[in-house]
């Protein structure tokens, strides 16, 4: 009748260890052979991390070295903590340090709450059509460059902007908020305020449309005011995402629009304008002062990710998941 | 009368039944305050617009940017498409934008569709090596050193490569594809379809709405290049728009070929107001952005809700 078919002999590859081993490695082999095309599909970007995010992590090194161009990495001599040493005795880092905190702070007041009340605001509307139409204008600005933005508010505030044109032609003292080092933090929260405030509600608006309407139908009808419904409902049902957001902003304290700081910097001056990252930039790069630069980068994110483990610390510790769970 | 007319009150407007009336004053702020908001954003765009295609007398007489248009035309165009700098320029921002783009979406969506897959061989590991990235980085020095190594100095690819991949914007892909398209796969892989065959024909072809928001994203990204031009490119003739917008209308360098300054001085011989030619190139970088928005804007809170929730 027909052949049986022999089954081929089972040659182990190498002594194995034990029964268990052996099926754990061969269902280990089994997987990786049926998920090759997946593995195959993510290596172009892991590639990329590699070269542009993993080999500049290792590249903080030059940060204990004295790095020099014409020597390279491999040459450079070790000099330990002496750029450290150098770098926290440099008044100007710290005046870049204090300026990043202040401007961080400052935004954090005047910013963080308007997406959060716009978002309200455009959730109590019941025309579909004007909350469609005012979301498409406020998302505008996020897609425009801070080179963009910023000469927008140079055409309209600056000296001889739209503003100041205005009080000239009415006779009133011109004010040049543009060039002004003892206003200029409020000019930048007002600057991202434009430009990010409306994208801003995005997140918000979705917590919102994601509170079961009953709630507020059951209030009501138990003679709960709008206050009171905004105040027991609306509030706690964006709580989580509010909160999330604050675990962001916090994580990232330490960053402060670098673009558009380091655009500004000639008309404002250094003294207002220099955060932890123009100074990286102008000590590192533009002076060729590379290892007191990658100092500065490495004091920073070593702070930053301390700042983003500590937010979430905080945020689990009041309830909510934070960026991850516990 | 009133048990007749209630429930044509009720259709008319939205309002619930139980939520108090409006009340005016309270209509009033919420009006006011948003036409406000939008007029913050829409008038200075207005007025940068109107400028660039204004005469030098309407320039003159308005004192700078011009609110309310007298005499209008295009020379402020003809002179910024025949000058050298700025159509180069030009040409270089949208091969980067285009290139990167495209470059972009393809790793994007292979490393997230290959991600997506729970318990997938690996996976586990990878999601890691990407995660960290977001956690910690080398700092500006680092990289700026790794790219000069590899040649990126003076190189346009500088423009590209460092910021081709967005971790964020693959986690976002990879939640999608993860939680939309799942069924669908699995009925792909009964039908025999392999992995390659399955991202192209089912899994693509149902997530347009999250591929169009995060191609959006890139793409503004690219056309938006500034800093890496400043890095990393130091000779003129190779810069993006952005760059040419920073020295020539915010710095206040005369543009060549044009004579044109921000102190308003003005060497040539044509009726055309600097400012003008100013507004012209910042109104050319807006306009791609005007044009791809609208379509892709209606799948904004999809694709952004699926991004906050994966954080």
């Amino acid at each position: 009748m027909t052949a049986i078919p022999k089954a081929p002999p089972a040659v182990p590859a190498c002594p194995a260890p034990s029964v268990a081993g052996v099926r754990k490695r061969d269902e280990r082999r089994r997987r990786f052979r049926r998920d090759r095309a997946l593995l195959i599909m993510t290596a172009p970007a892991v590639l990329l991390l590699v070269v542009f995010n993993y080999v500049p992590m290792f590249g903080t090194a030059t940060a204990f070295q004295s790095y020099s161009i014409y020597a390279g990495f491999m040459h450079s001599p070790w000099t330990g903590l002496t750029t450290f040493r150098s770098l926290f005795a440099d008044p100007t880092f710290w005046s870049a340090l204090q300026n990043t905190l202040v401007l961080s702070l400052v935004q954090l007041v005047l910013f963080f709450p308007i997406p959060i009340a716009l978002a309200m605001l455009l959730n109590s509307i019941m025309s579909n059509k004007v909350r469609t139409v005012v979301q498409s204008i406020v998302y505008l600005p996020h897609f425009f460059s801070w080179v963009l933005a910023i000469t927008i508010f140079q055409e309209m505030l600056g000296g001889a902007g739209a503003l100041n044109q205005f009080l000239r032609q009415h006779g009133i003292a011109t004010w040049d908020i543009m060039t002004n080092p003892d206003t200029f933090k409020f000019l930048v929260t007002a600057q991202v305020v434009w430009k990010e405030a409306g994208w801003g509600i995005i997140v918000f608006l979705a917590a919102l449309a994601a509170i079961d309407q009953n709630l507020y139908e059951a209030a009501a009808v138990d003679g709960a005011g709008r206050w009171r419904r905004m105040w027991h409902i609306t509030l706690p049902g964006i709580r989580s995402i509010v909160v999330l957001m604050l675990v962001l902003r916090l994580g990232n304290i330490l960053t402060v629009g670098f673009e558009q700081l380091l655009i500004q910097r000639d008309a404002v001056g250094r003294d207002a304008s220099e955060v932890l990252d123009t100074y990286a930039f102008y000590y590192g790069v533009v002076n060729a002062n590379f290892s007191l630069g990658a100092a500065a980068s490495l004091f920073k994110g070593v702070l930053s990710l301390i700042l983003i483990l500590a937010a979430n610390k905080i945020a689990h510790l009041v309830g909510e998941d934070g960026l991850y769970r516990k | 009368m009133t048990t007749v007319s209630a429930p044509v009150q009720a259709t008319r407007n939205l309002r619930p039944s139980w939520e108090e009336p409006h009340t005016k004053a309270g209509q009033t702020g919420k009006g006011a305050v948003l036409l406000v908001t939008v007029a913050l954003v829409i008038v200075p765009l207005w007025m940068v617009v109107i400028t660039s295609f204004s005469t030098q007398g309407s320039v003159n007489r308005a004192g700078g940017m011009v609110l309310v248009p007298h005499g209008l035309t295009v020379e402020a165009y003809h002179q910024i498409f025949t000058n050298q700098l700025i159509i180069h320029s030009l040409i270089v921002s949208l091969a980067i934008t285009v290139i990167g783009t495209v470059l972009s979406m393809v790793t994007t969506v292979l490393c997230a569709y290959g991600l997506s897959r729970s318990g997938s061989y690996g996976h586990r590991t990878i999601l890691m090596v990407l995660v960290v990235t977001m956690f910690f980085s080398g700092g500006l020095i680092p990289t700026f050193l790794v790219v000069s190594a590899l040649g990126g100095y003076d190189n346009y690819w500088s423009l590209v490569l460092p910021s081709a991949v967005s971790v964020f914007n693959i986690l976002v892909m990879r939640g999608f594809f993860a939680g939309t398209a799942q069924e669908l796969i699995d009925a792909a892989s009964i039908d025999g379809a392999g992995d390659w065959r399955t991202l192209w024909s089912v899994v693509l072809p149902t997530s347009r709405a999250v591929t169009a928001v995060i191609a959006l994203f890139y793409a503004v990204g690219y056309w938006n290049t500034f800093f890496n031009a400043l890095l990393y490119l130091p000779d003129n003739n190779k810069w993006p728009l952005q760059m040419v917008i920073y020295t020539y209308t915010l710095q206040g360098s005369a543009l060549p070929g044009t004579g044109v300054t921000n102190t308003g001085q003005y060497f040539g011989t044509q009726q055309i107001a600097p400012l003008a030619i100013q507004m012209a190139v910042v109104t050319l970088t807006l306009v791609p952005i005007l044009l791809i928005y609208p379509s892709v804007q209606r799948h904004f809170t999809k694709g952004m809700l699926l991004g906050a929730i994966k954080g």
